[in-house]
């Protein structure tokens, strides 16, 4: 048992070394110096403000992660989170839009809002397994599609019904009014509000799937489809029910990115955090306990990025190819493990 | 004058396709291995970019096309390794390698933003370009174009014309027979998955380079190219002929869509780009939907006429796949 623990981590460590050889390599090849690279990356996050900024991008990863890893638990590809999470943001602009000029209490209305923007990800969500379970369709092709659906909703929206007096502008729609922004750590980007409702994501899906009957049914879906089903466990409706939650929580995510970061909908108010969490998923084995500290982890990278464009003329894309580059070792390598390691 | 208009309108649907088929090709014979290569998106968009790249280094078209049938080959071999020799998750890697080469193009490409290179230029087809309304649809092209006609006519043949192509169709289906049959399986499938990968290849250069000369990063338009791939090849049911039948279908409905735009002001142009992605989730529903348990029940309470004519349709837009796609092989 000690030994599997301590082979599965050497893996790790050369997956991990490997990741980083090669995207140093790649930055020799643009003519890039890796260390000085890596360096600024990293050294800027020291400040209390960079952190809050890291935990601002914290905040959305978490959530999608934390929902992907109940899908996950029943065997599903949710790609469609991408536009769960973009549903979640249109669902929040609806109703702030429609109660913002009403006399009722501001902390009500923003209440309500995040409220619909988890049901808007929700529904969609659910279209994607109605589309799996009703109709045959992979999720990973009906998410994909639907993806592209949503950002089409969302530019339609803020050219379209939503857009600025005057002119529509891919900035978005009209700012909403302060009282209707989540409040913030003085000084700071990051609301408080956000993260307990990100910490509170995760910690419900940790119970649900380690300590809920539910959870393990779901786990039993996931794991064999046809003995649960055959052991009586009703598997369509657990994965639509699995799909609903987690569009719920990447709803929240899309909320949160409309009540507490940018005040509006933008076009991309997804920002790429839906395949972000896929990757977190993955990397981390779809073990919740993880998810809190590679979120973290996959966050600074994406905030330690935003620098390369000034100082030294590197396009901010470089985060992904790292992340990429590290799952993709780290799946290799346990594949690797399974393969060369004898089995007791 | 109108019929002009259409001949060239449609020419052209011709021509813009060129990439979606060298993908969808490729993605086919893969498939067909029993192999899925997810990570088509990121494989066009970094072929694209380094065949272009490696074009404008060279003036060289064909270090370009060169250069993008090697990334897909490469991307394809890191799939079949992991896939076939680890026994990993096919999904789980290619849709890895297909976000991890999509941001490697953005970050690669970043200094031949909006850089000018070479194009490949148009040639018309000798003799059979004369012909009237058939030349001008299909023979007044270029060099790619005439290619992924080919490419689909080839592939097709290989496949159910031909001793190896039944041995191919045999690896995906019933690999153990195959075995039997005295194939390496495993084998087969490295090549397999490695051709069709470096086929895949072909498709970014074939845009970078042809179609819409040029690398501009986020803007190029060719994001999400090898999703559509994706699903057209199960629109198509792994035969070439019935995929470049979806790809050029996708690629009229496109054009119609760009044709009617001007009537239909109310309408921002960015939502009629995305108007295939509800079709295409549509074609993946009608292709699957015949499958589906409620739909045999309710057929099952149709009247005879009914249900002998809905049951025909389903089963003409069936597609099933190759049985063992996506099941690793091992011979014991």
């Amino acid at each position: 048992m000690k030994n599997t623990t301590l082979n599965r981590l050497g893996f790790q460590l050369l997956a991990l070394a490997l990741a980083l050889g090669i995207t140093s390599l790649i930055l020799l090849a643009v003519g890039a110096r890796p260390i000085q690279v890596f360096k600024d990356m990293f050294g800027s996050l020291g400040s209390v403000n960079k952190f809050s900024d890291v935990l601002v991008s914290w905040v959305p990863l978490l959530l999608v992660t934390a929902g992907l890893l109940i899908t996950f638990a029943a065997g599903l590809w949710n790609i469609g989170v991408e536009g769960q999470i973009t549903l979640g943001a249109i669902g929040t602009t609806m109703m702030l839009r429609s109660l913002q000029d009403s006399a009722m209490n501001p902390a009500l209305i923003i209440t309500l809002s995040v409220l619909a923007g988890m049901f808007a990800g929700a529904l969609w969500a659910a279209l994607a397994g109605a589309l799996k379970t009703f109709g045959g369709v992979n999720e990973i092709f009906g998410g994909l599609g639907l993806n592209f659906v949503a950002t089409a909703l969302t530019i339609y929206l803020i050219f379209g019904p939503w857009k600025r007096p005057g002119t529509g502008s891919m900035s978005g729609t009209e700012p909403f009014a302060d009282p209707l922004h989540l409040p913030l750590f003085e000084g700071l980007r990051l609301s408080p509000w956000s993260l307990v409702i990100a910490i509170a994501g995760i910690i419900f899906v940790y119970f649900l799937l380690q300590g809920t009957y539910f959870g393990l049914r779901l786990k039993a879906v996931g794991r064999n489809f046809r003995a649960a089903y055959l052991l009586g466990i009703p598997t369509w409706q657990y994965m639509m029910f699995s799909f609903l939650l987690c569009g719920a929580l990447a709803g929240a995510a899309g909320a949160l990115q409309v009540t507490a970061v940018y005040y509006r909908l933008i076009p991309a108010i997804s920002s790429g955090y839906g395949y972000l969490g896929l990757m977190v998923a993955m990397l981390i084995n779809y073990q919740a306990i993880w998810a809190v500290s590679v979120a973290l982890f996959f966050a600074a990278l994406n905030i330690g990025s935003i620098q390369l464009p000034i100082l030294h003329k590197l396009d901010s894309s470089l985060s992904g190819v790292l992340q990429g580059m590290l799952v993709l070792f780290v799946l290799l390598a346990e594949g690797a493990r399974q393969r060369f390691t004898p089995k007791a | 004058m109108e019929t002009e208009l259409i001949l060239i309108g449609l020419a052209g649907v011709l021509f813009a396709a060129a990439p979606i088929i060298f993908a969808v090709i490729g993605e086919t014979v893969t498939e067909r291995a029993g192999v899925i290569n997810l990570s088509m998106n990121g494989t066009i968009l970094l072929s694209a970019m380094g065949g272009f790249a490696a074009s404008s280094r060279t003036e060289s078209l064909l270090a370009g096309f060169l250069t993008g049938a090697a990334i897909g080959a490469l991307v394809a071999l890191v799939v079949a390794f992991s896939s076939i020799t680890l026994k990993q998750s096919q999904v789980a890697v290619g849709f890895v390698l297909a976000l991890t080469c999509r941001d490697l193009a953005y970050f690669l490409g970043n200094n031949y933003m909006g850089v000018s290179g070479p194009r490949v230029p148009a040639w018309d087809f000798p003799v059979l370009g004369q012909i009237p309304i058939i030349g001008q649809l299909f023979f007044h092209h270029d060099v790619m174009t005439y290619l992924s006609f080919l490419a689909i006519l080839l592939a097709w043949a290989w496949i159910f014309r031909t001793r190896p192509g039944l041995m191919l169709q045999g690896i995906g289906e019933r690999p153990a027979s195959a075995y039997v049959r005295g194939a390496n399986v495993n084998l087969m499938r490295y090549v397999y998955t490695i051709i069709g990968g470096a086929i895949i290849g072909l498709a970014g250069p074939t845009y970078s380079l042809s179609v819409k000369a040029g690398w501009n990063g986020t803007i190029s338009g060719l994001d999400g190219f090898g999703w559509i791939a994706l699903s057209i090849t199960i629109f198509g049911g792994w035969n070439p002929l019935r995929a470049a039948f979806g790809a050029y279908l996708f690629g009229l409905l496109q054009w119609l869509g760009l044709v009617l735009q001007p009537s239909l002001p109310n309408i921002p142009s960015q939502v009629l780009q995305v108007a295939p992605f509800p079709l295409m989730i549509l074609t993946l529903l009608l292709v699957n939907i015949g499958d589906a348990e409620w739909v045999e029940r309710t057929l099952a309470a149709m009247p005879e006429s009914a249900r002998r004519f809905f049951t025909k349709a389903f089963r003409a837009l069936r597609a099933s796949p190759p049985a063992a796609l996506g099941v690793p092989f091992e011979r014991d």
